[in-house]
């Protein structure tokens, strides 16, 4: 090895740590984590909006060939929603537009994500996983007001 | 030197057959374009819907062409470097099992059987031809390593004690060894859960755990793509720059493909970031891995500039002196003697550039979720393995061709016009899917009849322009393939005008150190499966046992009913019985 690549090396893996460490950091610290496994919660057959409190919200997402339920949900700006994810029949996709929750929908599984919506808007929902013919007209959205 | 005429005549099918499905498979890229930009708004066009279009554009390009054309690639590696006979019993069982699969797993993808994307998740459900063809496939593409490689590789160890086995044979060989292991999670994914589930001799099948098998091959599977691509930038490349060049370094060369054994391995959870079920601790290692097989790459990127800068310079003694210079010196487009090729190569390290970046993005553990199953993923991978792969699978194809069937290479100005055209292409595609992926633009979608559509109450305007983008991209694209087409088919179908001779161009080392720890490949391989392995228990625990409730039916693409009988439901009715009693 010459010197030119040691240098060469040493700035390789010198970047790959420096990125490895701030995507720990924004996991660790900052709290910014993929989905995980979860257990406390069943695959559920409906899907439903719950309100614990003023600002506290729980929906359950069902997502089925080729829609979601529930449909559209109004809430108030400020909430923080627990967002549960289930399939019916086969894998979905689930991402909220403008936001980081981004989840997979799989039969048998629960997939969990918490986000605060603070600004009023239309949040688009796109299933974007391919599950069939009518995959390209399943969406639905949150309305923040 | 001189290759016996049926080993030519077979490894000429295995480049020609697998281009000729490829036609089909760029001519469904173009389309993707069209319709997801609401060009076409339509579910079908000539009998081919959206979906089975994507299907057999991502089958035919991704595994159809890469595999078959690597099994010719080491065919001529060993063929040449080794100078021992192949076996044509051998070749021609594993011509038959490849084309044979192809046709079968092509027969239900045209016939609508299978569209189930080339990923073809559970529960939805292809017919079982789709399955048992990608899985002779896959099987004839092993056949040659251990009834002819590995017999000629260890015969010439034997007469050759203490020396260093050619670099070219080194990387092919650790890539297909690469291949045998990647390919066992997904052997058993599809002979346990999806062949049986297909034939209805089982009713359920854990999606999970599918897609975990899965990924468990499909990361590895494009370093098995890319390692070919590399061996020729390690070989071929400085030798044809100037045409007297050299490799900067064997020892780093050999030391990448190490890397590349070891890392390339435990790092399938990363396509699995977002889903549920797996631990995200597990998924935080797989990411870390996922860094660590970068390495290789980045120390690939440094050598082979490294040994452009050298034969450069060694030719040129006026920019001996510049850093950046030498660069304008580098023949990007020059049609003499094997000049030509060189455009591939460096069309396809510009493109590779970028696909590393966007590699590393995807990557990255919580930033995946900006970009996961958005159009920023086919936007990276159009430009790694539809750019640097494809690029130098085409030019070798058509150097090998032109040298196994003695024919001189016909419009060779517009083979070297052909990357370029491909590159500008692909890197405004690259660009337009990347940045709509940003704004959430769905990946594997028909967004023209939807999302891209005026009178759709789903319309989402902010996309249109990035879809309009790759329609122009798409255009390039399909021009550069169109050019290197023809010359491809003129020189095929030419008469022959010399004797058919296989002459691999190959640059000497610069700096060639011993390294004998790199030397023995057992201790690695074993070193490698373990790690694999291991890295993968804790993820199979979840999915097997601690994520996933229930097992699921089979469905098909065109009902929300199920295909087969869902036994836990039964089950479920069965127990919920017996406690009212």
């Amino acid at each position: 090895m010459d010197k030119a690549e040691k240098t060469a090396l040493v700035l390789a893996v010198g970047f790959l740590g420096f990125f490895a460490s701030l995507l720990v950091y924004a996991a660790k610290v900052l709290n910014i984590d993929v989905p995980t496994c979860i257990t406390d919660v069943k695959p559920f057959t409906e899907g439903k909006v719950i309100q614990h409190a003023p600002n506290r919200y729980e929906i359950h997402y069902l997502a089925k060939m080729w829609y979601f339920e529930p449909a559209d949900v109004e809430i108030p700006a400020g909430s923080v929603v627990d967002i549960y994810l289930t399939s019916g029949d086969v894998i979905h996709g689930f991402q909220i537009d403008g936001t980081n929750v981004n989840l997979m929908a799989i039969p048998g599984t629960v997939a969990y994500a918490r986000y605060k919506f603070d600004k009023p808007g239309v949040y688009h929902i796109v299933c974007h996983e391919y599950c069939g013919i009518g995959h390209q007209d399943m969406a639905t959205k949150i309305v923040v007001k | 030197m001189k290759v016996d005429k049926t080993i030519r005549n077979i490894i000429v099918a295995e480049i020609v057959f697998p281009i000729l499905f490829l036609v089909f498979g760029i001519y469904h890229g173009l389309m993707q374009v069209l319709y997801r930009a609401g060009v076409i708004k339509d579910m079908s066009v000539g009998g081919i819907e959206y979906y089975q279009g994507l299907t057999l554009h991502g089958v035919i390009n991704a595994i159809v062409f890469t595999t078959i054309i690597i099994v010719a690639l080491g065919n001529i590696v060993f063929l040449y470097y080794l100078k021992k006979p192949l076996r044509p019993a051998v070749q021609w069982l594993s011509l038959i099992l490849m084309f044979g699969g192809t046709l079968m797993a092509a027969w239900a993808m045209f016939t609508g059987k299978a569209n189930v994307l080339y990923t073809f998740y559970p529960p939805l459900i292809a017919h079982w031809s789709f399955y048992l063809g990608a899985a002779l496939l896959i099987i004839g593409s092993i056949v040659p390593l251990f009834f002819d490689w590995l017999p000629n590789y260890i015969l010439w160890k034997r007469e050759n004690p203490g020396q260093k086995v050619p670099f070219a044979v080194y990387g092919m060989l650790i890539n297909h060894i690469m291949w045998v292991i990647m390919v066992v999670p997904v052997v058993i994914e599809v002979l346990f859960q999806l062949l049986p589930l297909s034939l209805g001799l089982v009713q359920e099948i854990n999606p999970s755990l599918a897609r975990t098998l899965f990924w468990a091959f499909g990361h590895p599977v494009v370093y098995f793509w890319l390692l070919p691509a590399y061996v020729m930038l390690y070989t071929v490349l400085p030798k044809i720059v100037t045409g007297d060049g050299k490799l900067y370094s064997d020892g780093a060369a050999r030391f990448v493909f190490i890397l590349f054994l070891i890392f390339s391995f435990p790092v399938g959870l990363h396509h699995q970031f977002t889903e549920p079920g797996i631990t995200n601790n597990y998924k935080l290692i797989h990411a870390l891995f996922t860094f660590g097989v970068a390495v290789p790459s980045m120390i690939t990127a440094f050598t082979v500039a490294a040994s452009l800068e050298y034969s450069i310079k060694s030719k040129y003694p006026e920019v001996r002196n510049s850093l950046f210079y030498w660069w304008t010196k580098i023949p990007y487009i020059s049609l003499e003697g094997n000049k030509w090729l060189v455009s591939y190569f460096m069309a396809g390290l510009f493109l590779f550039f970028v696909g590393g970046i966007t590699g590393i993005v995807n990557a990255s553990y919580n930033m995946n979720q900006v970009v996961h199953n958005t159009s920023f993923v086919p936007g990276h991978f159009h430009t790694t393995v539809g750019g640097l792969v494809t690029l130098v699978f085409l030019g070798m194809s058509l150097f090998f061709l032109s040298q196994l069937t003695g024919k001189e290479i016909r419009f060779k100005g517009l083979a070297v016009l052909a990357p370029w055209l491909w590159w500008q292409g692909m890197l405004i595609f690259e660009y337009a899917m990347s940045i709509a992926g940003f704004h959430g633009f769905p990946r594997r979608t028909n967004t023209g009849i939807s999302y891209l559509n005026p009178e759709s109450p789903i319309y989402r305007p902010e996309w249109v322009g990035y879809a309009e983008l790759s329609v122009f991209a798409g255009v390039l694209i399909v021009v550069g393939f169109i050019f290197w087409a023809v010359s491809f088919f003129g020189t095929l179908l030419s008469p022959a005008t010399k004797e058919a001779e296989l002459e691999v161009p190959t640059a000497e080392p610069y700096h060639d150190e011993k390294m004998p720890a790199l030397q023995k490949l057992t201790p690695w391989v074993v070193f490698s499966s373990l790690l694999f392995l291991v890295s993968y228990i804790p993820a199979l625990y979840d999915v097997t046992k601690r994520g996933v409730f229930f097992d699921s039916p089979g469905y098909n693409d065109k009902s929300p009913a199920p295909i087969t009988k869902p036994q836990s439901a039964k089950d479920e009715k069965k127990e919920m019985a017996e406690v009212i009693k």
